[in-house]
């Protein structure tokens, strides 16, 4: 090796390394390793000072290979990349040492740390000598981004992006965008009608001119990579054409399949065969449900569909349409599901009527719902008692650990309502903890108490319909420890609201996966880094807004959108994005054409040149995964930024102390 | 200090899954033994055999290789590659005399923090029971051997 000039920078990281970790000792043990011409420690290496000592041993000492040992790479290597850089080294000549997450937060004993720090360390130091320079590549932007989900947070995200000026797909699985909040009454703490607030939304969205909205669609494959991304969107087939449709409604009042239970009302209510989800649907157009549709499923019908339709829109033998559709980044806005209580069995649900879920009970209480608005039982008549039973599915070793942040506040909108439609009715709160945490709430939940709802503090223990006296004869009977009078209550119920919790998506996982990020251990998206970078994935060039990231309310949701959206924008409003430069050559001379490589690139990247015999990586295409050249039998296919070399030194270094 | 053996250990982690669970422990300040240096990859699937025989070569009792979950693998399915070699890989090993618990391979997620830290701990422990492998120790005193002429070659001791 020539004689390479490293520079060793330690960093303090205040007490989060110089607290375990012997920094005097580890640098001056530094400053002697071959090639080491300078080390030195500082508190933040990150600050500017810090970053400065870089710049000025690169200028005056002519250090070329440097080594950090402070943080995560995944925190701060972009940051010593670029003050390297601004110094006039080539940003790949720099390494760091993780010598924080990886030793001195994972360690015990300080000499114990002080030992792995220079292990860490060494091997970088011993990396160093065959980094070489690399230029990022550069790629194009293509300035489209595709929104996936168009509940509140897909569309408010897509109505950002489209002020920009930017061309947006905004896709949704649903018939109609508008998500959960489509079926909310009013939203807390304000009492806002939520249709009101949001159906402007929905309907900009769908006007919008750089919108193109592809509702009851659904992504099957994404390829590509920041900025150039391809995705295929696979478009239901509806067998209705949305052309001519007018969204007047006559088909699902003349179809004769008139009981299917209606989605959109958790089955409370029922829709025809074809119909439209409800009257503000965006885009208001019919969709036949081929499940239910007797034609469909091949047996007699008059189609008296057919006949209702003015315009002729109905169309039986439409197809699914698969859309190839080139964007530059995506938001992933794909929601929530609420938990399921049936698991909790000690709560009756699906075995006692008036038994009911959060959802159902705000599609009960809105005006367009079921019941035209009317709180009632199963029965038709109004409950005298209702109970609100808190935490369902959430808090809970057995089902969810998270709290799901809304229930708290959502069940207090659900006793307002219930005691402005029904002054007389009891109304029962059993909570664990009261969650009152945004602006506003701890007020709204101090009015909840002055409009005499009863408060027990205890998570239920039971819904049963075993009554003791003649009282609770016919009721749904409530037990609750109450934990401030240290007494176990009975409350005799006519409708019980479970305060299901929030879950991720069944299909979270798949979905993550086809994207290619994770998820966190509850099951929601996972996101690049939990406080900076709360809207990014792993997936450069992918972002995440709202309930799928994780349960958060309205106000939180818009404003991770917004988040979510700057992000995006922030990458298509540029012409081109640098992409890290470290993927697979293969050296022609050297390579024998097996092709053994060939199909066992995850990209397909690499092709046969069959004129020259050997096989090529096609730079653009290769993501720099490194199977190629672990696979390949002579080691030809190697590549940049993680060669041979760079793996055995860093293990030479590694093992040497 | 006490005298017990504290073996030395090389993890390989892939940069998107492993790497970002070893660093949530870090985060989460969840403590485990220091007995093994992280050697970051792209994807586990880059992992040579080679790079594993180095490991043990330069001193290595024990050697890790960490990938994200089946499915999770952010090249599509570099890490089935991984898991196709890597019983190849044991058999290989066994053939050189070691024993095939020298190398373990496990799927840790980026939300897995305690699994990383439940993984080395108990991948220290079982190497632990091994006990010294002392590779470096053979390579360099052959080595010597080779420069005097008094290397005989004679089947490899078990």
């Amino acid at each position: 090796m020539p004689d390479e000039k490293i520079a060793v920078y330690f960093c303090h990281c205040g007490s989060n390394i110089a607290g375990k970790v012997d920094v005097d000792k580890v640098t001056a043990w530094a400053a002697e390793q071959p090639n080491v011409v300078v080390a030195r420690e500082y508190k933040y290496m990150c600050s500017d000072p810090g970053q400065d000592l870089i710049k000025d041993d690169i200028e005056k000492l002519g250090v070329d290979r440097v080594v950090v040992a402070a943080c995560s790479p995944t925190m701060h290597e972009p940051t010593f990349r670029k003050a390297a850089s601004d110094a006039g080294l080539n940003p790949y000549l720099l390494q760091m040492a993780n010598v924080r997450e990886h030793c001195s937060w994972v360690t015990e004993d300080k000499d114990e740390a002080t030992e792995k720090a220079k292990r860490i360390l060494n091997a970088q130091i011993h990396r160093l000598p065959f980094n070489e320079a690399l230029d990022p590549i550069e790629v194009p932007v293509n300035p489209a981004v595709m929104v996936v989900g168009g509940g509140i947070a897909g569309i408010e995200a897509a109505l950002k992006l489209s002020a920009t000026g930017k061309k947006v797909y905004l896709v949704e699985k649903q018939p109609s965008i508008g998500g959960h909040m489509a079926m909310f009454d009013k939203t807390f703490p304000t009492l806002d009608c939520a249709a009101c607030i949001l159906t402007p939304k929905m309907s900009a969205a769908g006007k919008d001119p750089n919108i193109e909205l592809l509702a009851y669609s659904e992504v099957e494959e994404i390829d590509g990579y920041v900025g150039n991304f391809k995705v295929k969107v696979r478009r239901k087939a509806r067998y209705v054409n949305t052309d001519t449709c007018t969204g007047c409604g006559a088909c699902q009042d003349a179809c004769v399949v008139r009981k299917v239970p209606s989605e959109f009302d958790q089955g409370l209510g029922k829709r025809s065969a074809i119909y439209i989800p409800f009257p503000q649907a965006v885009p208001l157009r019919a969709t036949i449900d081929p499940v239910n549709c007797l034609t469909l499923k091949g047996k007699k019908c008059k189609q008296p569909c057919t006949t209702a339709c003015g315009p002729q829109a109905i169309d039986f033998d439409q197809q699914d349409e698969v859309l190839d559709l080139e964007v530059g980044a995506i938001v992933m806005a794909t929601g929530f599901e609420l938990w399921d209580p049936t698991p909790e069995t000690r709560y009756s649900y699906g075995q006692l009527d008036n038994v009911i879920t959060s959802l159902e009970f705000e599609r009960i209480s809105n005006a367009s719902g079921p019941t035209g608005g009317h709180i009632v039982c199963k029965n038709g008549e109004p409950p005298k008692s209702v109970a609100i039973l808190h935490c369902v599915g959430s808090r809970d070793e057995n089902f969810q650990e998270h709290c799901s942040r809304v229930c708290c506040m959502y069940s207090l909108k659900f006793s307002h309502l219930i005691k402005e439609h029904l002054p007389e009715t009891d109304v029962y709160e059993c909570y664990i903890d009261m969650r009152a945490y945004g602006k506003g709430y701890e007020e709204f939940y101090k009015r909840l108490m002055e409009e005499g709802v009863h408060f027990i503090r205890g998570r239920a223990a039971e819904v049963s319909s075993v009554a003791l006296t003649p009282e609770e004869e016919g009721r749904l009977i409530v037990k609750v420890e109450d934990t401030l009078l240290g007494i176990v209550r009975r409350v005799p119920a006519d409708m019980v609201i479970l305060s299901s919790g929030l879950a991720p998506a069944k299909d979270a996982k798949s979905v993550a996966q086809t994207f290619g990020f994770g998820c966190s251990a509850n099951g929601f998206y996972l996101e690049r880094h939990p406080k900076l970078e709360p809207v990014s994935t792993v997936t450069d060039g992918i972002f995440i807004a709202g309930c799928c990231q994780f349960p958060k309310d309205i106000p939180d949701t818009v404003a991770q959108a917004g988040a979510a959206a700057a992000g995006a924008l922030a990458l298509v409003d540029n012409a081109t994005v640098k992409v890290e430069p470290t993927i697979s050559y293969i050296d022609p001379e050297k390579c024998c054409g097996c092709h053994i490589c060939v199909g066992l690139c995850p990209h397909a990247a690499i092709q046969c040149n069959e004129e020259k015999g050997v096989a090529e990586v096609i730079e653009a295409a290769c993501k720099g995964c490194g199977v190629c050249v672990a696979a390949c039998g002579s080691n030809v296919p190697q590549q940049r930024g993680y060669l041979d070399q760079q793996i055995f030194a860093e293990i030479e270094g590694a093992m040497a102390v | 200090m006490n005298d017990q053996f504290e073996p030395r250990l090389i993890g390989f982690l892939c940069r998107w899954c492993s790497y970002n669970g070893a660093d949530l422990a870090g985060t989460s300040r969840l403590k485990y033994p220091p007995n093994m240096v992280p050697i970051k990859t792209n994807c586990s699937g880059r992992i040579d055999p080679t790079h594993v025989l180095k490991a043990f070569q330069e001193g290595a009792d024990g050697v890790l290789i960490a990938g994200c979950h089946p499915g999770d693998c952010h090249y599509i399915n570099g890490n089935y590659r991984t898991a196709a070699r890597f019983p190849l890989l044991q058999k290989l090993l066994e053939q050189m005399g070691l024993d095939h618990d020298r190398v373990r391979l496990e799927w840790v997620s980026a939300a897995e923090g305690e699994k990383f830290q439940q993984v080395v701990t108990e991948f220290t422990e079982q190497i632990r029971a091994l006990g010294p492998l002392g590779w470096n120790k053979q390579f360099h005193d052959e080595a010597a051997d080779a420069e005097t002429g008094a290397v005989e070659h004679e089947a490899v001791p078990a």
